[in-house]
């Protein structure tokens, strides 16, 4: 409890920095979220009927398992013009299926190199544990993701469209 | 003309942004060139023919039977004989992996024209340029002005250019899936316009190698094993093998020959994205055991060892793939 405490403050801190250093002032990003159906979404859920504030920028699809993510969706995604996507499934160990967080964990850093040499900034994918009870850290891992999104700037394919 | 030979079917092949082994690769198919010669008329082949582009014009719209076009889309010569022989040809086929997903060629679109001119005529070692001079699309001379066709910016794949009936992958295809594809023109059997002259399934499908249990603790390149097992699958030894995302048709013959597959016959039906699905594989059976025991530093050192993933998962799918290009500056 006490580490979630200091990573939110730190979480906190991050935000008002990138706020203060962000030029790009009126670019609100779009992100999507792929979030798992026993965690990340029920996350979200508490998140919601708490009432808890985060940036409404996220447009949420709940899959059965983080493992369902498939490249292609974050790909396609990213071609369509998101800004950013936001890939949360269940902490280690926890997973409904038994391990696939871990192979989603796998493949988006393998995609990730890959989005590097696209010439595309990582940065934009993120995967993230957040657990049915982290409503806190699902409304904060948001807003930190706003906020990086809003200094890397808008998805350069949507302004080939 | 001998009488009955106007009945033969009227061929055309052609190449583009190609290496030319798809040329060699018709060869191939052995005796069964003969078959192919009885059968056909020969009204357009550059290789191995004495035709000129004027020969083309001259025949009437949607007078050759058949054309196989190899070669990606690279420069406006390619791109105008590409929509020239589409307007002769009843049937066009992509031929080959270039033709049907940009293939090698296709990888320059990690960069831009400036780019490619850049490495290729005057940043590097072995040349000797100190006027700069660079391919232009017209020069005057004293005789005139000649000209040379323009360098695009992107390698496409024959059909983002023009309306393509057939494809038949591979690098070059493999000489079963050539002699298939002429039977079934010759005996009027094609299947529905748009298919893919290939098995639906993958080369794992028809590798001969042991498959157990996927599970790899550490990528490997060749020369990094100690030793190989000639019977077992690479992918489990190690090696990253594009078998599990490719389509078929090849009876995995480089497998039969000790390497793995690279992936020339493109995705399979199922998949518009070769490389997403071969990520999605590999990193689904990479560093399995012991899992849950692994610190996020030692996977990002795992996958680190991907070294190329863009070069390695799209060497021949790169146009035709998602993200068919990279960003540029």
């Amino acid at each position: 409890m006490k580490k979630k405490m200091e990573n939110e403050e730190s979480i906190r801190e991050e935000r008002s920095f990138t706020k203060a250093e962000s030029t790009k002032g009126n670019f609100e990003p779009s992100i999507i979220g792929f979030l798992c159906n026993w965690c990340a979404y029920a996350g979200a859920d508490l998140a919601g009927t708490s009432r808890m504030k985060y940036p409404p920028n996220i447009k949420s699809i709940r899959l059965m398992c983080s493992g369902r993510v498939d490249p292609v969706f974050v790909l396609e995604s990213l071609k369509r013009g998101v800004d950013g996507v936001l890939v949360a499934g269940c902490h280690p160990g926890d997973c409904h299926y038994q391990s696939g967080n871990y192979k989603t964990n796998r493949r988006i850093v393998l995609l990730k190199k890959l989005l590097d040499q696209l010439g595309i900034d990582p940065n934009r994918v993120r995967f993230e544990y957040v657990s049915a009870s982290e409503g806190q850290k699902f409304a904060s891992v948001v807003a930190k993701f706003v906020d990086e999104l809003k200094t890397i700037g808008p998805n350069p394919l949507r302004e080939e469209r | 003309m001998k009488r009955g030979e106007t009945e033969k079917l009227k061929f055309a092949l052609y190449w583009a942004a190609s290496c030319g082994g798809c040329e060699i690769g018709v060869l191939d198919i052995d005796e069964k060139i003969l078959d192919f010669a009885a059968a056909a008329n020969i009204v357009f082949w550059p290789v191995a023919v004495d035709t000129k582009y004027k020969d083309v014009e001259a025949i009437e719209d949607g007078n050759i039977d058949v054309c196989f076009f190899n070669g990606a889309v690279r420069t406006s010569e390619n791109e105008n004989m590409a929509k020239l022989l589409r307007k002769k040809a009843k049937v066009l086929i992509a031929f080959g992996a270039c033709a049907c997903n940009g293939g090698i060629p296709g990888l320059a679109n990690v960069a831009n024209r400036e780019e490619v001119f850049d490495i290729a005529y005057l940043d590097n070692p072995s040349t000797a340029n100190p006027e700069k001079t660079l391919p232009r699309t017209s020069t005057e001379v004293r005789e005139g002005s000649l000209t040379l066709p323009e360098f695009y910016d992107v390698v496409k794949s024959l059909d983002q250019v023009v309306d393509v009936d057939y494809y038949l992958p591979g690098c070059p295809p493999a000489p079963q899936l050539i002699s298939n594809a002429i039977d079934a023109i010759v005996q009027k059997k094609l299947p529905p316009k748009g298919s893919v002259l290939a098995p639906l399934k993958s080369v794992c499908d028809e590798c001969k190698l042991k498959k157990s249990e996927k599970k790899i603790g550490e990528i490997k390149r060749m020369y990094e094993l100690k030793e190989l097992d000639p019977d077992r699958c690479l992918l489990e030894q190690g090696i990253i093998c594009m078998g599990p995302a490719t389509r078929g048709g090849c009876n995995a013959r480089c497998l039969d020959a000790n390497m793995p597959c690279t992936g020339c016959g493109g995705p399979t039906p199922e998949s518009s994205d070769q490389g997403a699905r071969m990520i999605s594989a590999l990193a689904s059976i990479l560093g399995i055991e012991g899992e849950e025991k692994m610190s996020q530093e030692e996977v990002e050192g795992m996958i680190a060892k991907v070294i190329d993933p863009l070069g390695t998962f799209y060497k021949y799918t790169f146009p035709t793939s998602i993200i068919n290009r990279k960003v540029m500056k």
